[in-house]
């Protein structure tokens, strides 16, 4: 069973129509990238799967359940939408650590709030975010304030922060846009990594070879529709849209 | 000669101090609370314009209002746009003009009119500090926090306010020290602060000194202060 059903999401904002019949499904310990040029919408697709915009139109169905739907004002409740968001995670473009924590803290913070309600112990929580940073390469860097971190670092700490809420389906808005060519490396392999371990995700981002490497399945997206999707070889390589060889053909001469 | 006078200005700086006290005890929260109307995006009228394509502009503004931001800035706007000193009359001698009720004929009543009207005007200055520094906190931080679960005042209190006082701290200082000599106001209404003390010798003694001698007690507040807001500025360095 799929773990995500999206069913034709629509988002405008004002008169700009920003997301158009969107629908896709993703599978359980499955990566889907999504590629597009720069306004097709892939932001306020993630951003509408982590519940900060609220779609127009269309579902959002998780392990079978309906998280939203636009035509269902029951599952809209806004004291809701707390727990609902805990199914994603969101790794954002500028990373947006929380300055005035370390590394560490950054990465208990949520859990540690959220303990009221789990009941889980705060040695616990310290020991996962631990793990989480030695898994991503930071162990020596658990006491370091965000701003002693480069930017590479910085991205890491956020992934594991977002992997200490344990999310179903793990969202990058193009994690490696905001660092220098010699940094990112060592984030998509991060990321690699745990596409290796079976962590479900989506990933928008700009770095095609990744993409196709990395993705079981790949979308393209053009001015808010889904133009093509399927298999990253053959949509890359591939590709049976003119908009997608335009796309792929403007891209590999920048 | 000089001890009586130090002993008077004395005196005179407990009367500052304690308007300076009493106003930052009040004002500090309030503005905050002010800040917070004056961010508020309540809508109540929203509904006007649901269904309709093309509403008109009378419909529209109607839609859009946010009534309360928008009489939070009016108030906001009134305090900050008249002097502190015609403030200060209004509210001491207001009741009693135009409503033939002084209401603040009990013993201590100046004090507490002076402090009335002290918290109104710095209250409506430290709100649009506040709001400065909320705004400021970039929105990408509260929306880290929102989607790792957390509520709207977990994202406040452990993420926003920190940030928002490290960038507050510098213009609240400049704000705090005017304050400190803002104190003088209150001679106006017959309180003996600072400079009525120094100025009493000048009427009683024909001396001048005391009252330029008041200058080195102001200097001595502000000192501490600037001291301690340097201090506060550097424990948070930690982070930026
Ligand atoms: N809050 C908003 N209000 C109005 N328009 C918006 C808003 N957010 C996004 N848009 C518009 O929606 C369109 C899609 O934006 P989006 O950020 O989702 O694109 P993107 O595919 O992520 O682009 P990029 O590759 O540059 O990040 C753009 O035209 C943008 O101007
Ligand atoms: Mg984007």
């Amino acid at each position: 069973m799929a773990v995500l059903e999206v069913n034709h999401l629509e988002k405008h904002f004002g008169s700009t129509r920003v997301l158009n019949d969107i629908s896709f499904s993703l599978e359980k310990g499955q990566a889907l990238s999504i590629i597009g040029s720069s306004g097709s919408g892939k932001t306020t697709l993630l951003r509408c799967l982590n519940f900060l915009e609220t779609p127009n139109g269309g579902s959002i169905c998780v392990n079978g359940k309906t998280l939203f739907d636009a035509a269902d004002p029951s599952t809209q409740l806004e004291k809701e939408i707390r727990r609902k968001r805990l199914h994603f995670g969101l790794v954002f473009q500028n990373f947006n650590l929380f300055p005035q924590y370390t590394a560490l803290q950054n990465v208990t913070l949520a859990r540690e709030l959220m303990s009221k309600e789990t009941g889980e112990s705060q040695d616990t929580i310290v020991k996962a975010g631990k793990e989480l940073l030695e898994q991503m390469g930071l162990a020596d860097r658990a006491n370091h304030y965000p701003h002693q971190l480069s930017g590479g670092q910085q991205q890491r700490v956020a992934i594991a922060r977002a992997l200490a809420m344990h999310p179903d389906i793990l969202c990058f808005d193009e994690p490696t846009s905001a660092l220098d060519p010699e940094l990112t490396g060592e984030v998509l392999r991060v990321i690699r990594n745990l596409a290796e371990q079976r962590t479900t995700m989506i990933i928008v981002t700009h770095e095609m070879a990744f993409a196709r490497d990395v993705a079981d399945q790949l979308i393209f997206m053009d001015q808010g529709f889904i133009v093509e999707q399927g298999d990253p070889h053959q949509v890359i390589d591939h590709p049976r849209e003119e908009r997608t060889r335009h796309f792929l053909a403007h891209y590999s001469e920048t | 000669m000089f001890l009586t006078v130090t002993t008077s200005l004395v005196k005179g700086l407990g009367t500052a101090m304690e308007l300076f006290g009493l106003t930052l005890l009040f004002a500090l929260p309030l503005g905050l609370v002010i800040a917070f109307g004056s961010m508020s995006k309540w809508q109540p009228f929203k509904f006007l314009q649901y269904g309709q394509e093309n509403p008109g502009s009378f419909v529209r503004f109607f839609a859009d209002l946010r009534p309360i931001s928008a009489l939070t800035n009016v108030i906001v706007w009134i305090i900050r746009g008249t002097p502190l000193m015609l403030q200060l009359i209004i509210i001491f001698y207001g009741p009693g003009l135009w409503f033939d009720n002084n209401i603040w004929s009990f013993s201590n009543g100046r004090m507490a009119a002076c402090v009335v009207a002290f918290v109104i005007n710095y209250s409506c200055y430290f709100s649009v500090i506040y709001r400065g520094g909320i705004e400021g906190v970039p929105q990408g931080q509260r929306e880290a926090g929102e989607v790792l679960g957390m509520t709207k005042s977990q994202i406040f209190f452990k993420i926003t306010l920190l940030q928002m006082i490290k960038r507050i701290v510098p213009p609240m200082s400049n704000e705090i020290i005017t304050l400190v000599k803002d104190t003088s106001l209150a001679r106006i209404i017959a309180i003996t602060e600072l400079i009525k003390a120094g100025e009493a010798y000048m009427k009683s003694d024909g001396i001048t000194w005391p009252l330029f001698y008041t200058a080195v007690y102001y200097l001595l507040f502000v000192g501490v202060l600037t001291i301690l807001f340097n201090f506060i500025e550097r424990k948070l360095s930690y982070f930026r």
